[in-house]
């Protein structure tokens, strides 16, 4: 425990010295530090919305949308409060800049606090960390499932602050108290005179009104949007070509930049032959690239078209130096990691009565070993990066989750001030962690810096994007439980081994590696809400060659895997019903409990299942993970063929969010969390031998297709609670949901990723 | 200098008879709603219809396509068009969007040669087509949704 004191005493630390902060006023997420720009015809009301002449309110977006719905389920927040006409609401992304637009979210979350634990350390380290969040640079970022809760509160009082000037400006124009007049549909009413003046009219005279000094909040029964099934607000441009992504970004003049990076780990630039290369129609230039924020040293390519880049840089002969890594294996490293196991546990994460004692206590124990594979993201829409580079200034289009770090990472690359650096964001095709990651803009100023101000799209094939990826880490985990003489579970031990994204992600970001415990490696083991009679959850960083990134639910992605299947097996041990064994170790947790027992109904469980058309028999499986603060509980139904294929036929998901803003979007994240999961469950491992990672494209990295799509049924609980994260949390479930249910089918326990009979 | 018809338009294009069509949309024609996602005819994101026939543009040399209507999701229209792009709008089925054109392609083919598509015609047809977010189970949905809309 010692070292969880020292990490605390450093927050406490830091607060010490930020003591000022406590006096800021509460309104600092309203107005932004230079307010927007006030367009004549678009005056803005706070740093979150403007009013146009001609009724459009256009609302700011400190997220990026990357198909979680953020954007819509955003702007209802906000438009909810303002009594807006939701078909007027328009949507500007807002510049990185300015620190109202950081997420204040993400580092809170990140704490290595058990979630039922809220006493005073945590809630002072969450304070403080909360108000750090205010003060950094560079934290407008979109990740960890946080934008809706993060813009939660502050886009509700931009709203109701809006519609309180608004309300003035009319009462002053008609000379009548503000209790008079109400709000409704984007329009102020005074009824008893009959005026009523639509909120383009009053725009003008609002903005010049002062800002309140404070707002109530509607009551949840005074909702007129948020809860509401509202259709995606961008939903009409992805179905006639006219959504732009990053990729689609054409700046006149335009070149395109193709890349070949070091395919070796570490490995550095040696030699090329490019005269054949340079020959070639349409080719600028071919050079080399060093490596920087975590992308490889590359070989560049930059032509007029981008077909004629591609082939061009085919044709270069190319020497690598292959460096230290050029014998390393993931299989190996995967067996270090159980071995490291031997040696020690790592950081402690949670600890509760005497684990030790209740062991060596018991009658009888259960051990169990499992493993986990690297992951690659391969989002739809492979990495690019366009960027201008022009007598002293930058113009960036990405497809960034992490916009606040733009300005500062490409200016570094180009020798300017970040302030010259402008950012335009586009639609990302898919994140899902992979753009959190600085590596594919930083190589876009790299290569713009050598295109003599002309812009150029810098874009990566199929191949360099599944071989250049952030992985998410393999783990190895070793579990065990004790039973007292009463047969009774006494003790629940779950050690782990595995990189850290987190110190790597710093060292990417600000060049010297993370340190102290990763909250993320152990998240899923240490944080459930099963009352163990005694417990002891770690995990051991290792360091290793491999670039680690976050992967949508980043450490539950396959703690829960662990913890949920272990879980099956202590009931085997128990032969109790799994589901019932989670109820009895959740009693605490009403909201646990009832969540399960929705599950168990919607989903039949315990009632025998008809096989399909195929003949083949059916099981179920169940797994129940808290993730980004909600609560997801899944039911899978299960077949094994006879060729030993693993096949999903339905999904059944009981989700607690708190208040789910809007729930068809919720139900989308789920769907989509749960089809992503089981791509991974069922097939995905990226490997890596002799440096080199071995998978290339769809064809030996396989995501799951229609044909193999299972019917999925959500449901979500209702709550009025605060919203909690969506974008994630169907994920973790799926895996351990399935494989249980492989259990029931052939006695197998497969422990582990991809699932694989023998 | 090959002339190729892309949404009822002669287009006069400079590259190479071999550069695939995709490259050339996306390229010198500037037509960006036909996205590169593999470059094998592995996931679909590039489908366009040649002489209405849904076809990977990645792996398709523009020099097989003199002659032939070549529509990409820009030019995508009539009943069919229309009833997918409904069925989709109300089964909200994007998320980030970036594979639906290769999916409105895709499914607009199929229902023009089949246009009551059971379960198994939609996996012939739609297994080509990868989708990371996920949004099979509505693809599927909407399908079956747009033949009832085509149908009246």
């Amino acid at each position: 425990m010692k070292r969880r004191h020292f990490l605390l005493g450093g927050v406490g630390a830091i607060g010490a010295l930020l003591v000022g902060w406590s006096a800021l006023p509460p309104k600092q997420r309203l107005q932004a530090t230079e307010p927007l720009e006030n367009m004549p015809y678009r005056p803005a009301l706070n740093g979150w919305v403007r009013i146009g002449s001609n009724n459009t309110v256009t609302i700011t977006m400190a997220h990026v949308e990357m198909g979680q719905g953020t954007h819509t389920g955003l702007a209802m927040m906000l438009a909810d409060e303002l009594d807006a006409d939701w078909a007027q609401v328009r949507l500007i992304q807002a510049p990185p800049g300015d620190k109202i637009y950081n997420n204040l979210s993400l580092l809170p979350d990140g704490l290595p606090f058990h979630p039922d634990d809220m006493g005073m350390l945590h809630r002072g380290a969450n304070w403080m960390t909360t108000k750090a969040s205010r003060l950094l640079p560079g934290l407008m970022l979109t990740g960890g499932s946080s934008s809706i809760k993060d813009q939660w509160q502050p886009l509700r009082e931009a709203g109701a602050s809006a519609r309180l000037m608004l309300l003035a400006a009319a009462a002053k124009q008609w000379k009548v108290p503000v209790t008079e007049c109400s709000t409704a549909n984007s329009k102020v009413t005074h009824a008893a005179s009959g005026r009523s003046a639509s909120y383009g009219e009053l725009a003008v005279s609002a903005s010049k009104q002062a800002l309140p000094k404070s707002v109530t909040l509607k009551t949840p029964d005074a909702f007129k949007l948020i809860g509401q099934p509202l259709k995606r607000i961008e939903a009409a441009s992805k179905l006639n070509g006219t959504a732009q992504f990053g990729i689609d970004i054409r700046a006149p003049g335009m070149l395109y930049a193709s890349v070949t990076m070091c395919p070796v780990l570490g490995g550095r630039f040696k030699s090329m032959d490019a005269s054949k290369a340079q020959a070639m129609p349409g080719v600028k230039k071919v050079f080399t690239t060093e490596a920087a924020a975590g992308a490889p040293p590359a070989v560049v390519v930059i032509a007029t078209q981008p077909w004629q880049a591609l082939q061009a840089l085919k044709a270069v002969q190319i020497e690598w130096d292959e460096g230290e890594n050029a014998n390393f294996s993931s299989a190996a490293f995967i067996d270090s990691l159980a071995q490291s196991l031997d040696q020690d546990d790592g950081y402690n994460y949670y600890e509760q009565g005497n684990v030790s004692q209740a062991l060596s206590k018991a009658t009888k124990r259960i051990k169990a070993e499992y493993r986990v594979p690297y992951l690659a993201h391969a989002t739809m829409e492979p990495m690019n990066c366009t960027v201008r580079f022009k007598e002293g200034e930058a113009m960036v289009w990405a497809p960034t989750q992490i916009p606040g770090m733009v300005p500062r990472l490409v200016a570094d690359v180009l020798g300017i001030d970040s302030d010259k650096v402008q950012l335009h964001i586009t639609l990302l095709g898919g994140g899902f962690g992979r753009r959190l990651e600085p590596d594919f803009f930083v190589q876009a100023a790299q290569i713009a810096k050598e295109a003599n101000g002309v812009p150029v799209q810098t874009f990566w094939t199929r191949e360099q994007d599944m071989q250049h990826d952030k992985y998410r880490p393999a783990c190895v985990a070793r579990l065990e439980a004790g039973f007292d003489d009463k047969g009774q579970l006494s003790a629940w031990q779950a050690r782990s081994a595995g990189q850290s994204v987190t110190h790597q992600i710093v060292e990417r970001l600000f060049g010297s590696s993370g340190m102290g415990p990763d909250k993320t490696t152990a998240e899923g083991a240490y944080d459930t809400a099963y009352a163990f009679p005694s417990s002891r959850i770690s995990h051991q960083i290792v360091p290793g060659p491999v670039p680690v990134g976050y992967w949508r639910s980043v450490g539950w992605s396959h703690q829960g895997f662990i913890t949920e299947s272990f879980m099956d097996e202590v009931a085997a041990e128990l032969k109790q019903d799994p589901l019932a064994l989670r109820l009895a170790l959740l009693a605490e947790h009403p909201e646990h409990v009832e969540l399960l027992k929705r599950l168990a109904e919607l989903s039949g469980w315990g009632q025998p299942i008809t096989p399909g058309a195929d003949g083949v028999a059916r099981a179920r499986g169940v797994a129940l993970v808290r993730s980004f603060g909600s609560i997801v509980g899944q039911v899978a139904e299960v077949s094994v063929a006879a060729d030993k294929r693993i096949r999903v036929h339905k999904v059944t998901c009981v989700l607690n969010c708190g208040t789910a803003i809007n729930p068809n979007l919720v139900r989308q994240q789920v769907e989509s969390g749960i089809i992503f999961g089981l791509s991974a469950a069922l097939y995905g491992e990226i490997k890596i031998e002799k440096g080199r990672v071995l998978q290339n494209n769809f064809y030996d990295y396989l995501p799951i297709r229609m044909n193999e799509s299972p019917e999925i049924v959500v449901e979500i609980m209702p709550s009025q609670a605060p919203p909690e994260g969506m974008g994630e949390p169907g994920t973790p479930p799926i895996a351990p949901a399935v494989a249980n249910a492989v259990f029931t089918l052939t006695g197998q326990r497969l422990r582990s990723l991809p699932l694989k009979l023998a | 200098m090959i002339t190729l018809n892309i949404n009822g338009q002669a287009v006069q294009v400079e590259a190479t008879d071999d550069t695939p069509l995709l490259w050339v949309l996306r390229g010198e024609v500037g037509l960006t709603g036909t996205k590169f996602g593999c470059g094998m005819a592995l996931c679909g994101a590039c489908t366009v219809h040649i002489d209405g026939q849904a076809t990977r543009s990645c792996i398709m040399p523009i020099s097989a396509l003199a002659g032939k209507q070549i529509t990409t999701i820009e030019g995508l229209q009539g009943p069919v068009a229309d009833a997918v792009r409904a069925a989709w709008t109300e089964i909200d089925v994007v998320q980030c969007g970036y594979c639906q054109s290769g999916q409105l392609m895709s499914a607009c083919a199929l229902l023009q040669n089949n246009p009551q598509p059971n379960d198994a015609d939609i996996d012939g047809a739609m297994s080509g087509n990868i989708c990371r977010c996920g949004t099979y189970p509505r693809i599927r949905q909407a399908i079956h949704k747009a033949a009832e809309i085509k149908r009246g």
